[in-house]
């Protein structure tokens, strides 16, 4: 267990190191900031579509940070060669992974703890109503997605050449899922035989990333969602992590570091 | 070289510090003040603004996205996707035409029941029920105030298409609603300003100042300025109005100048308009009994033994 730790910490040292996180959250915060700057009809008390903007800029950022912190984790280790004193002490290419994915996915999550701090800050600073509850929810929520698209990215890495392809295609595939993943039952009754079986095959195998996405809710003020369904989407997340991961370790498993 | 000494650094920074603070002076007034809308557009006309820059004419294709999320920031997110039943009217725009509510269009389940474990558990994580913003929101208890929560959509379908009359319309109703008759006015004003004499934001405008500034001059002159513009269009682009050939519109504009006509006592104008109302009311059996009740108050005024 502490050589997960040690790998993991080395993973967290990385995300405060490199500039892509301190980019992002600037840019996020000015685009919310000059939104919340303009008044409509000289009213300081619209502040829905600053919510609206602030949540959709925090997903598109965290999932850059996430995809891109995970995509270069191990074919960074192989290219500086780092990767063979790192085998060649006591530590399995199971605890690799598993130190890795531990890594990227505190990383994502104290990037999270930023962006909705900052959030909160903002949209409460304007409306003077701080749901926290709401905030903690849609953030563990949006942090348990996250674990599955981390261990999603690391699979990748290992199947794919280069980082670039993967974030590339991790990308799409998250965006992908994130905007039709949830429709493709929708579709399937729409097309013939044997389309709709294989649509609805998909539908069934991809993991549902937009369950955990909650931004509706919180910036329209619906208030909390059941924490036993939380509970069951976590177990749904925690299934398809444990999946994902195991197929990198398959994957990573015998293949050639050289 | 001899380094100069810090207290003539400090000197020098100081006097630096002071002369940029009176050349920024003027400027600062303007910092202090939050920028609205308007402000990005000064020196523009209302429609030439920064969309444009950025979008070209190519923005107008956006004008209809920015009312639908008003529509659907309406109902707080429960909102068919583009895979759903599709709204056939948008809930925002009816009362602005006297509508009542529909409070089960097509909205109201337009998911129907969950066909799967997956669609089931989805929906516990996306607003679930048809709610409207100004009837409670998803609480029930919202304020009716939080409709302006529509407001900044219905300003940027306005900016995206500055002939769309429909988003001035609604957005001229809802402010009003707000208690925001001011507001109104300049939106108003703003769509006139794009679409010179369109007789149904002429016709708003009317209401406006009839209704919240309670100038029936200024309403009288507005809505005969709606009236003599409604009279010039073909019969192609008052079908474009209402889809009932404009007459609705019509209607509107001249039960409402017999009122003011009424009130201001002149009862031969009041039967005049009334009369023109008639033709084209679906209500014609109230317009007539409504001529009539004028036409006795009329030889009611005119047989009355002078004091």
């Amino acid at each position: 267990m502490n050589t997960i730790w040690a790998l993991t910490g080395v993973v967290i040292k990385e995300l405060y190191r490199r500039k892509d996180f301190y980019v992002l959250f600037v840019l996020t915060a000015l685009i919310t900031i000059a939104a919340g700057s303009v008044r409509f009809f000289q009213d300081p008390n619209i502040v829905r579509y600053v919510k609206d903007l602030c949540m959709l800029l925090i997903w598109i950022s965290a999932l850059l940070i996430t995809i891109a912190t995970a995509a270069r984790q191990i074919p960074a280790e192989r290219e500086s060669r780092t990767i063979f004193p790192l085998l060649a002490k006591p530590v399995t290419r199971g605890q690799v992974i598993l130190g890795k994915f531990f890594g990227c996915w505190l990383a994502s999550g104290l990037v999270l703890v930023v962006f909705y701090t900052f959030f909160a800050i903002v949209t409460g600073s304007r409306e003077q109503y701080w749901p926290v509850a709401d905030y903690f929810q849609a953030l563990m929520l949006q942090w348990i997605m996250l674990g599955i698209v981390t261990a999603m990215t690391l699979l990748g890495s290992i199947i794919f050449a280069a980082p670039s392809s993967t974030v590339t295609i991790l990308f799409i595939v998250v965006a992908g899922i994130l905007f039709l993943g949830g429709h493709l039952n929708t579709v399937a009754l729409h097309n013939a035989e044997p389309l709709r079986s294989l649509i609805y095959t998909i539908y069934f195998i991809i993991p549902h990333l937009e369950l955990f996405d909650v931004r509706e809710r919180v910036v329209n003020d619906w208030g909390l969602v059941s924490w036993l369904d939380c509970g069951l989407a976590a177990l749904y997340a925690v299934a398809y992590t444990g999946l994902f991961l195991l197929l990198t370790w398959l994957a990573f498993r015998r293949k050639s570091l050289t | 070289m001899k380094k100069p000494s810090p207290y003539w650094l400090l000197a020098l920074l100081l006097t630096l510090c002071v002369t940029l603070a009176t050349v920024f002076v003027a400027r600062a007034a303007w910092w202090n003040e939050v920028p609205t809308a308007a402000d990005w557009n000064k020196g523009q006309s209302a429609a030439d603004n920064v969309f444009k820059l950025l979008l070209g004419e190519g923005r107008r294709l956006f004008g209809n996205e920015m009312f639908v999320m008003a529509d659907a920031y309406f109902h707080s997110g429960y909102y068919p996707s583009i895979f759903d039943r599709q709204e056939t009217e948008h809930d925002v725009a009816m009362p602005a035409h006297g509508q009542v509510e529909d409070k089960n269009s097509t909205s109201d389940d337009f998911l129907g029941p969950p066909p799967d474990w997956i669609a089931a558990l989805h929906r516990h994580f996306v607003p679930n029920m048809h709610t409207h913003l100004d009837d409670g929101g998803p609480s029930g208890h919202m304020r009716e105030t939080e409709v302006q929560e529509i407001l900044p959509w219905l300003k940027l379908a306005t900016d995206m298409n500055p002939q769309y009359i429909e988003a001035y319309r609604v957005g001229g109703y809802w402010l009003r609603r707000l208690h925001k008759p001011v507001a109104a006015r300049d939106f108003l004003f703003e769509g006139l300003q794009n679409n010179p004499g369109n007789s149904e934001l002429l016709f708003d405008l009317g209401w406006l100042y009839n209704k919240d500034f309670h100038d029936a001059n200024r309403a009288r002159n507005v809505w005969l300025a709606a009236l003599q513009s409604w009279q010039a269009q073909d019969i192609t682009t008052r079908s474009s109005v209402d889809g009932a050939n404009g007459k609705r519109l019509y209607d509107g504009i001249t039960v409402n100048l017999a009122e003011v006509e009424e009130h201001a006592g002149n009862w031969s104008q009041a039967l005049k308009y009334l009369e023109m109302a008639k033709q084209v009311s679906p209500y014609s059996n109230d317009i007539q009994k409504q001529i009539d009740e004028a036409r006795a108050k009329m030889t009611g005024q005119s047989g009355a033994p002078k004091p």
